[in-house]
């Protein structure tokens, strides 16, 4: 049996408080971003980084955090372990757009071309197809959706290191087309704050999710006793 | 009791499925032939017409996407036979372990494929003049551990789709991204040792040992969680 | 694991009750049980009964392990049911499919079964089962997809009891026999109860459940409204029986 949702005001300030900070970040980066050095040979395009760096790592940590949940769902009957899985990949799916869409246009302005087959976006996109592709697991396997949903999500979360190390010699023989090797001293500030509110971003997103998913499931919880005490009664 | 042991209820398991397929050759056939006919397909999208030919490494492509899209096929209907009749209640209500049956139905389903692919490469060889005798043997030894790689992980996510409805279109979203490596490294080794003017076969056995790494990993998932996805609910 | 075959047919295979506790059942956002607590006792021939979409196919799979409770125990003995996989053993199902392989004939899928369950010498078993169930004049090579209803059903008897198990859990097994089939049936029921096994049967005809039920369980909507044991129950009783159980709002 589930708990009863906390209560209104609790939950309310929680969340309130989470958003706030969140936001506030979200008026503080751009700030920090614009009086952040400018990188030698892109100039200002290169600080579409400190976008589509934290959305990366958004994206494998979503991956991750779905395979834990699909896990614990798998082997323990973890409902909670289901929603954090599903919470958690669609918010990959959200995060993983941003990387496909700055990945091609830092691309495109820095070096001409939208796609350069790079080791990093490559195996985002495979990353984020995975992810694409649990979601559809779970609308359209039919019955045993979630479970091949979380399966599938095992099998990915396995696979990142596989993926990485594979794109990585497949293109091996060509240069390495972005040296972000360290960061000068300027560009680490407003890198890190940008990392915090995107992962900030992240955790508030998530737990909303997962309480849309929570109230859903009370709310079957509730209908069920409803329909219990009925039977009881006849 | 070696009556029971595991290797022989696998083993019977997958004699079961060879034996039925034996009698029919129904996906063998059906799979043999799309796999020709994607080889030819991409041989018309891609010959051009003045060489009348592609290197190693598309050589290389072609045969893997062909394994990759007809292995499909074999690896969509591994389950048919167990959801007619409800078959698959009988097996798992045996005391039969999960993961014998997960075995069975890998090296059953894996030997279809490599049947299949056993016809196909020297089609390519007869296609494209691909220099397959040179390292027949270790090119032999690539579709054995790519075949194992992409079965591993189908034979999961077939079992899962067992009563679904949209089982042809989910199986190949589901599992084309998950094997790209599989792809990547088997296609890879392939171009090397196709390739007549390669100066040393390093790379090849650098992918080989690599896919076999793959196909640990996967394997292990795969027993993992072939149990929980086949009971269902 | 060996396990000793019982020395007579008379003998009792064990004492074993089957007891479900407090169990319940949803499917999303249906539920199909609720606070089920029975026992099933050997020797005896359980009837579960009930008008459609009480439940009863649902309990049988789960007395079969083939599903979970989502809530309370199934035991038997005192080992957790779900949890034991060589309990699997000692059960045998027979569920509103065959559970058989069409392509294969009748004698190759029971030789499969035999050595998925680890039987000696069960080319004689395999003998006796299908001399037993009325198919040893069938072609031997004759696949199973292409056998009658009532023989497929046959089968499937064959199939489940095979391996001499100690619970027998059969749904609707006389939905697909002619007359003579069901009171072969019957006849086949009555022999295992005797033999001591513990035998769960689900069944719309209450004619046969009275014939040789001993054990009445009658569901509704999910719950048991009705668990009584007798002697025997005589055709006129379970009638006005299982109307009072079943009685209710709609």
């Amino acid at each position: 049996m589930l708990s009863p949702m906390p209560t209104a005001r609790k939950s309310q300030a929680r969340f309130l408080v989470g958003l706030l900070l969140t936001m506030h970040g979200f008026f503080v980066v751009p700030w920090l971003v614009a009086n952040a050095p400018l990188e030698k040979t892109m100039g200002i395009v290169q600080k579409i980084f400190y976008f589509h760096v934290p959305c990366a790592w958004l994206l494998m940590l979503s991956t991750f955090v779905c395979a834990g949940g699909s896990l614990a769902y798998l082997f323990r009957g973890s409902e909670r372990g289901d929603r954090l899985a599903q919470s958690s990949a669609e918010l990959g799916v959200l995060f993983g757009l941003c990387v496909m869409v700055t990945g091609p246009l830092w691309a495109r302005a820095a070096w001409g071309v939208f796609w350069t087959w790079d080791v990093r976006l490559t195996s985002s996109l495979l990353l984020w197809l995975m992810l694409i592709a649990y979601g559809l697991a779970r609308r359209y396997g039919g019955a045993g959706g979630r479970r091949l949903a979380a399966a599938m999500a095992l099998f990915a979360a396995a696979d990142v290191p596989l993926v990485y190390l594979s794109v990585n010699l497949w293109r091996g023989l060509h240069p390495t087309t972005k040296t972000v090797s360290s960061l000068a001293p300027g560009m680490r500030l407003p890198f890190f704050f940008s990392l915090a509110i995107f992962s900030a971003l992240w955790g508030v997103l998530l737990a909303l999710r997962m309480r849309v998913e929570r109230s859903q499931a009370r709310l079957v919880e509730l209908e069920l006793a409803v329909e219990d005490a009925e039977g009881k009664s006849q | 009791m070696a009556r029971c042991s595991w290797i022989s209820q696998a083993a019977r398991i997958a004699w079961k499925d060879l034996h039925i397929e034996g009698r029919s050759r129904e996906v063998l056939y059906t799979m043999g032939f799309l796999a020709a006919l994607v080889v030819l397909v991409f041989s018309f999208a891609f010959i051009s017409g003045q060489e009348g030919t592609v290197g190693p490494d598309a050589v290389a492509g072609i045969l893997w996407v062909a394994v990759l899209f007809s292995g499909t096929v074999a690896l969509s209907r591994t389950f048919d036979r167990e959801r007619e009749s409800e078959a698959i209640c009988s097996l798992l209500l045996s005391p039969v372990p999960r993961s014998a049956i997960y075995a069975g139905k890998l090296a059953a389903t894996a030997a279809v494929m490599l049947l299949v692919e056993l016809l196909l490469v020297p089609l390519l060889a007869a296609l494209f003049s691909a220099a397959i005798w040179p390292h027949a043997l270790w090119l032999g030894l690539l579709l054995l551990l790519g075949t194992l790689g992409l079965c591993s992980v189908g034979v999961i996510f077939s079992a899962a789709l067992l009563r679904a409805r949209s089982r042809d279109a989910l199986l190949g979203a589901l599992l084309f991204p998950i094997v790209i490596p599989v792809l990547l490294a088997a296609s890879r080794a392939t171009a090397y040792l196709l390739d007549p003017a390669a100066p040393d076969l390093d790379p090849a056995l650098f992918w080989t040992r690599f896919l076999a790494a793959i196909d640990v990993v996967f394997v292990v998932v795969g027993v993992w969680t072939f149990e929980p996805v086949v009971t269902g609910e | 694991m060996r396990r000793a075959l019982p020395a007579s047919r008379g003998e009792p295979m064990s004492d074993r009750v089957l007891r479900l506790v407090n169990v319940g059942k949803i499917f999303g956002r249906h539920r199909a049980l609720a606070d089920v607590s029975l026992a099933f006792v050997p020797g005896r021939v359980a009837a579960l009964l009930g008008p459609n979409g009480a439940g009863k196919s649902t309990l049988l799979g789960l007395l079969s392990t083939l599903s979970q409770p989502s809530q309370g125990r199934i035991t038997l003995g005192d080992e957790d049911l779900s949890r034991h996989s060589p309990l699997r053993a000692r059960i045998g199902y027979v569920g509103h499919e065959p559970g058989v392989y069409g392509d294969l004939s009748a004698r190759q899928n029971l030789r499969l079964f035999a050595s998925l369950y680890g039987l000696a010498s069960a080319e004689r078993r395999i003998d006796e089962m299908l001399a037993r169930v009325g198919l040893d004049g069938v072609r031997r090579e004759a696949a199973a997809r292409t056998f009658s209803r009532g023989m497929l059903q046959r089968l499937a008897l064959a199939r489940a009891l095979l391996h001499e198990p100690e619970i027998l859990l059969f749904d609707e097994p006389g939905a697909a026999l002619d007359p003579a089939g069901a009171a072969w049936l019957a006849g086949e029921l009555q022999r295992e109860r005797e033999a001591g096994r513990l035998v769960v049967l689900v069944t719309h005809d209450l004619v046969a459940a009275a014939a040789i039920a001993t054990h009445l369980v009658v569901l509704r909507r999910g719950r048991v409204t009705l668990d009584e044991t007798r002697a025997s129950f005589s055709a006129d009783e379970i009638r006005p029986i299982y109307e009072e159980a079943t009685r209710g709002k709609v």
